[in-house]
Parts: C-alpha cells; sequence; structure tokens
C-alpha cells in the first residue's frame, strides 16, 4: 500500500505519496514550479537549477526532491524570481538564440519561460560563442547555437540496445551535445520525431519541415507555459 | 571658393542616407551623391543556416514591406524543393497574392498619406514641424484617417494569411501553412464599413481623385520637378498585364522601345550586373546590354506602369488608360508621377483583395507540394517600391551557401541620384545661404521613390538625411542635420 506524504506548498496542504519528488507532486496538486531539464517520468537530474524552491528555509531542487511528511515549501517569492530569471537570462546571454527566425519559436520552452518571467533583455552580456550546425544525418539537424544542455536527449532518446544516440562531445565551454553518427544510422523517423519533441527548443531540428504549424496554433501562441499545470485541478481537499 | 553641402538624415523614408552637393567657385552643383551610409549584411548571415529559414529570417530585413522579402525568399525555396510557379497549388499561390496585395495596399497606403502628402498639402516649404501625418490630421482629418485605417486593412490582411502583421510565417518552402479562415473572408468582404473591400477600393479611388485634383492646380511642379529620361525594368505577366507577383523581366527604354525582351527571371544574371562605388553601401545595378553608364534603370510604381501594357481589374484599368493618354501612350518620366501611379496600384491591389477573397480556392485546397530537390533558387516578385531579387545556392546538407539579394530601392539608386543632382541644381545652385525649404526639395525628390535605405543597405532605423555645404577645398561651410 503507497504511503500518503503531507506537505505544505506556499501554504497550501498537499498530498503525495512516499518517494515522488516534490516538482510531480505540486504539478498534481494544480502548483505550477518552472522546469526545463525536467522530462516527466524519468528520472530527474538537476541539470538547469529552474526548479529551484526553498524547503524547509533551504534552496533545493525541486525535481531531485523526494517530498517528506511536514515539508514546508515555498515556490513563489521576489527571491526565487530572481534567481530563476537569472537562469533563463543566463542561457539566453550564453548561447545564440535568435527566437524570430527559429522554427521553435511558439513551441520553445526556453521562449515560453522568457516571456512568462517578462524578460526582454539578459542582464548578462551576450556571448555570441562560434557554434556550427550539424546538417549531416539525414533526419535531423543538431543546431549548437540553441543547444542549452539540459540532457533531456541524451536521456530519453536511445538505440535498441538502451544506448543514448546523443551524447556529450568537448568539454568546459566549447562543450556540447552531438548525434552518435554511428548508432543514429538505424534511427526511424519515429525516434527522430521523438528527439525532436524532447528537446525545449530549437536545437533538434526535423529536416525540411518547418514552420508548418500557421502562428495561432503553436503550443504557447494561446497558453503561457505553466498555465496548464496551475489549471489542471483543484488542490487536494484534506 | 567651392562648397559642399550635406543634407543628414533624409526624412520620411525608411532607413538611414545622407546627400552632399558640390558647387564650385560660381555656386554651380558639380556633384551630387545619395548616400547609403550603414550596412547591415543579411547576404553574408543567411549562410550556413538551413534553407527553409531564409523566408522568416530575410524578411528581418524590413519591417514596412516584409512580406515582400517573405514572399519571394519563398519562390525561391519553392525551387529548391523542386516546385515552380506552375506546379505550386492554387490555394498557396492565392494566398500568398493575397498576402503580396494586402502589403502593397498597406505600404502605399503608408507612403502616400502618412510620408508624402504633408509635401503636397503643406507644400515644400511649409514649416517643418506641420510637415507630417499629425499635422495631416489636423487639418485634414478624412483624409488622415482614410489612410490610417487603409493601412490597418491592408496590415490584417497580411495578419489573416501570414498569422501576424509584421513578420509572419505564413508561406513555406513549396507553398503555404494554412489556407484563408472563412470568417476572415466574411469579415473581409462583409466587414461593417469602413474595414471591408469595397470600401477599400472606394477609398483608394478617392485617393486617386485627391492626387488628380492636385495635379490639376500644380501641373508645373508636378510635371517639372525632378523630371529626367531613364530605362524602366519591371516583372509583367507573359501576356503584359500588370503582375505584382510574378512573371516576366521587361524593361523599356525612354522611348518606349523594349530592351530587356520579357525574359525568364531565373537569367537574370545574364542580364543585369551590380557596380560598386566606395561612398555608398547601395550597389547600383544595371543593364548589361546598354553598359553601366547606360543600362540604369528605374523600379517601382512609375517603372511598371510604363512596362505594363494593361492592368488586370476594372477599375485601376481606366485610370490606367487616363494616365497613359497623359503621355500619349509613351514612358512618363516624371519622378512626381510616381504618386499617381503608386495610388494606380493602390485602387488595383484593394480590387485584387476583393477579387482573390471570393475565390473558393483560398478557403481550402492542397497547401504544400514537393518535386526534384535543386540546389539553386530564384524568386522575383515586384515589391511596394520595385522589383525584388532573391537568389540562393543551398549544398547538399540543406545549409544556404550564397544569398543574392537586389533589393527595390537599390535598383533605384541612381535614378534617386539623378533626382538629387537636378533637383540641387535648381534649387541650390548660385545660393549663399542654404533655407530648409531647400534641403526639403532635395528630400522630396528622394521621397517620390519610397526609398526603403534598411532593406537596400540591409541597414535599420529610420531614414535620417544630412546636407552639407563644402567649398573647392572641402570646407564646409554650412551644414543642415535633420532626424
Amino acid at each position: 500500500m503507497n504511503q500518503i506524504i503531507k506537505i505544505e506548498i506556499d501554504g497550501q496542504v498537499c498530498m503525495g505519496q512516499k518517494g515522488q519528488y516534490l516538482v510531480d507532486v505540486a504539478r498534481e496538486n494544480g502548483i505550477y514550479i518552472p522546469t526545463l531539464c525536467n522530462i516527466i517520468g524519468m528520472k530527474p537530474r538537476g541539470a538547469c537549477r529552474l526548479c529551484t524552491v526553498r524547503v524547509n528555509g533551504k534552496l533545493m531542487t525541486s525535481c531531485t526532491t523526494p517530498i517528506s511528511n511536514g515539508m514546508q515549501v515555498e515556490t513563489k517569492s521576489e527571491e526565487l524570481d530572481n534567481l530563476r530569471n537569472g537562469i533563463i537570462e543566463l542561457m539566453f546571454a550564453e548561447g545564440n538564440h535568435f527566437c524570430p527566425a527559429c522554427e521553435k519559436s511558439g513551441n520553445c520552452e526556453l521562449q515560453a519561460l522568457a516571456y512568462r518571467f517578462r524578460i526582454s533583455v539578459p542582464r548578462f552580456p551576450f556571448q555570441f560563442p562560434q557554434r556550427d550546425i550539424e546538417a549531416g544525418h539525414p533526419l535531423l539537424i543538431k543546431d549548437h547555437n540553441r543547444c542549452i544542455l539540459c540532457k533531456r536527449c541524451i536521456r530519453a532518446i536511445k538505440d535498441e540496445s538502451g544506448k543514448s544516440i546523443f551524447a556529450f562531445t568537448k568539454r568546459g565551454p566549447k562543450v556540447g551535445i552531438s548525434i552518435d553518427t554511428t548508432l543514429s544510422a538505424k534511427m526511424d523517423k519515429t525516434l527522430a520525431q521523438k528527439a525532436v519533441e524532447i528537446c525545449p527548443v530549437g536545437a533538434i531540428l526535423p529536416r525540411a519541415q518547418a514552420f508548418r504549424s500557421p502562428i495561432g496554433t503553436r503550443k504557447y501562441d494561446k497558453t503561457p507555459i505553466g498555465e496548464e499545470e496551475s489549471s489542471k485541478k483543484d488542490p487536494v481537499a484534506l | 571658393m567651392t562648397k559642399k553641402i550635406t543634407i543628414e538624415p533624409v526624412t520620411r523614408v525608411e532607413g538611414h542616407g545622407k546627400v552632399t552637393v558640390h558647387l564650385d567657385e560660381k555656386g554651380n552643383v558639380t556633384q551630387s551623391r545619395l548616400h547609403i551610409v550603414e550596412f547591415r549584411g543579411f547576404e553574408r548571415f543567411i549562410q550556413g543556416r538551413p534553407f527553409w529559414e531564409a523566408p522568416v529570417l530575410v524578411q528581418r530585413l524590413c519591417g514596412i514591406c516584409p512580406v515582400s522579402h517573405h514572399l519571394a525568399a519563398s519562390k525561391a525555396m519553392d525551387a529548391i524543393v523542386g516546385v515552380t510557379p506552375e506546379t505550386i497549388s492554387p490555394t498557396a499561390e492565392k494566398m500568398r497574392r493575397l498576402m503580396h496585395y494586402g502589403q502593397i495596399f498597406q505600404s502605399h497606403a503608408l507612403h502616400f498619406f502618412h510620408l508624402a502628402s504633408p509635401d503636397l498639402l503643406f507644400g515644400i516649404d511649409a514649416e517643418p514641424a506641420r510637415r507630417n501625418v499629425i499635422a495631416l490630421a489636423m487639418e485634414n482629418k478624412e483624409l488622415a484617417s482614410q489612410g490610417i485605417l487603409m493601412r490597418q486593412f491592408g496590415q490584417e490582411v497580411i495578419e489573416a494569411t501570414a498569422g501576424k502583421k509584421i513578420h509572419g510565417t505564413g508561406a513555406i518552402p513549396g507553398g503555404i501553412n494554412k489556407a484563408l479562415d472563412p470568417q476572415d473572408k466574411d469579415r473581409f468582404l462583409n466587414g461593417a464599413d469602413p474595414l471591408n473591400a469595397a470600401k477599400m477600393v472606394d477609398w483608394a479611388e478617392d485617393a486617386l481623385n485627391f492626387f488628380l485634383d492636385y495635379h490639376k492646380k500644380n501641373k508645373e511642379f508636378i510635371d517639372n520637378f525632378a523630371a529626367f529620361p531613364s530605362n524602366h525594368l519591371s516583372i509583367v505577366r507573359k501576356d503584359g498585364a500588370l503582375d505584382l507577383y510574378h512573371g516576366v523581366l521587361r524593361a523599356v527604354d525612354t522611348a518606349g522601345n523594349k530592351i530587356l525582351h520579357d525574359i525568364d527571371y531565373n537569367t537574370y544574371l545574364d542580364f543585369i550586373g551590380e557596380e560598386v562605388k566606395s561612398w555608398s553601401y547601395m550597389k547600383f545595378p544595371f543593364l548589361k546590354n546598354k553598359g553601366k553608364k547606360e543600362g540604369w534603370y528605374r523600379v517601382g510604381p512609375l517603372a511598371r506602369l510604363n512596362t505594363a501594357d494593361f492592368i488586370p481589374s476594372p477599375r485601376a484599368q481606366k485610370a490606367f488608360e487616363a494616365y497613359k493618354a497623359y503621355t500619349n501612350g509613351k514612358p512618363n518620366n516624371m519622378s512626381m508621377h510616381m504618386h499617381w501611379a503608386r495610388l494606380i496600384e493602390t485602387l488595383h491591389a484593394a480590387e485584387m483583395i476583393e477579387t482573390l477573397l471570393q475565390d473558393p480556392e483560398i478557403l481550402e485546397g492542397e497547401l504544400i507540394r514537393e518535386g526534384k530537390r535543386q540546389s539553386e533558387g530564384i524568386g522575383l516578385l515586384e515589391a511596394p517600391r520595385g522589383t525584388l531579387f532573391h537568389h540562393y545556392q543551398v549544398d547538399d546538407n540543406d545549409l544556404i551557401s550564397m544569398a543574392n539579394l537586389i533589393v527595390s530601392t537599390t535598383n533605384n539608386n541612381e535614378p534617386m541620384n539623378q533626382a538629387v543632382h537636378l533637383v540641387a541644381k535648381e534649387y541650390l545652385e548660385g545660393q549663399k545661404e542654404i533655407t530648409e525649404a531647400m534641403l526639403n526639395a532635395v528630400e522630396v525628390a528622394i521621397r517620390a521613390y519610397d526609398p526603403c535605405l534598411s532593406c537596400a543597405t540591409h541597414a535599420m532605423g529610420k531614414m535620417p538625411l544630412k546636407v552639407t555645404l563644402l567649398d573647392a577645398s572641402d570646407k564646409m561651410l554650412d551644414e543642415k542635420l535633420k532626424n
């Protein structure tokens, strides 16, 4: 039998099951905590730090923190907003994110978060790194200009034997995520499409399929990111 | 002592430019130039990007007529995916045409009402504070509000076809990403006055009549100001009709003789060259068969009505016949008649919008087609300001390896320089002091071409103008700066 755990998030009493992560319990209780690297149903990595909240007074990533009885959680405050905005702004400053010509625009989680947090200009200077595009794969293009190194593709896109088709290359400031040409040789269209969808930004693109969704029909055109979670259901009643 | 006059910035045009005029010891104009002093470089930084990004990326050249770049790049990318103007689906072509005519309508309305009409209504020598659309609205509320609402209608047509009023994504390689929403069709055809197509046709005709009335009263100025002979170039439909979206390239000389015989625009490089001059970021295109000196040409409304044989919409055709009769069927070389031609095109665009809205194929049908992949694509169309050339090469990995853009205003580079020279001679020669009105006369000549210097140089910002008066030793005597 599952053990029910009771916690308090932003003053609201919420219930979850033992072993659940805080970010999932919050979502199931209709409370939105922004994420980028997290994939529902997969083991968390805590790579982006965007889901940072205060747990019993300490800053912790909610995607890697299992709930425990009596936990006091704060997800919204000026301090937390400032930290999250800083993380988002760093990503924009560190890469080459040119939204106007990006086919992921309107479906991009990073762009949607910037809109949600009303970020117009990063506080950090743009780095304008010199990055290239891997365009040799028959189904996919990997645009390193837009990659935020969240590892979602590495964790979710695997071949039949369970090996990751995407992998880190180089080190330090030059680190990138590339397609393994050997492992991806047998990649079918379904897995390629999954790779496109798992990428939160426009770093993994299908070949010659861009801009097929008219403006107004894209994921975040009418519903800001997080709104679905917030309006999903009433908080669990005691 | 010789002098050099600099006008910087040129106002009420798109982009940033300056004019210099050199005077000799007797005060005669020895040299005048329109300098384009900014550079953007889209041709370079599109290289290495996936080809399907081009229609969305390159349109960022401009905020006034991005649809032109969006569609010209899309036509070029159609070729890359193996789709030709003959094989594109009817729904895709009609949606693109509707988008394009919406843009022609709003851009022409913007130019005439917001940028040019203050010069006509208040005069070249009016108080600078009055020569703007705000003063126009205060003194002629009906005309100003018509201009603003006409622009709004055109922008809403663009939004319904491209998804956004500015920088949409409707056209994609091989077609379009949606058909017209029946609710939009109904709104544009049967919406409450004034925002419906029939009213826009009427208002476009009213604007034309306003100009014709002005012309009657100011014949001397409209017919003679900055008038000079030139060649004229544009796309025309294969049967010689005015067609702003697709056709063959035709050029006529000042007497009306064809000097470019309805060529397939895919061969444009065989016929058109581009000269570079050290004092401007804008190139100087010319017809190769006429050479650099004699081969320059005008593009835009004036040129289009000189190359076309007829206009395929009834009310614009009637206006076209009167326009042609004024020059006995010969090419019209009067710069200020550009406004007349532009307003005839505005009427034509409104008529085309009304016709396309009634076409059932615009509401449903195949959106995208594919053919045999090509490595090179060329797309031309008639932008509001004239013929627009987009030319790309794409490598085996789908990345753009070469881009060449000849933008409408670039084609009009030499004609604008000619116009500046003529007006400078007339207004500045022998003058000891430069007045604001003299400078504005130079600007009025440039403004007639509705130049978009941002596009032409791939430069950004509004178009300010600076005039400097220099002596023979290049010592500055006087300078006026306009923002």
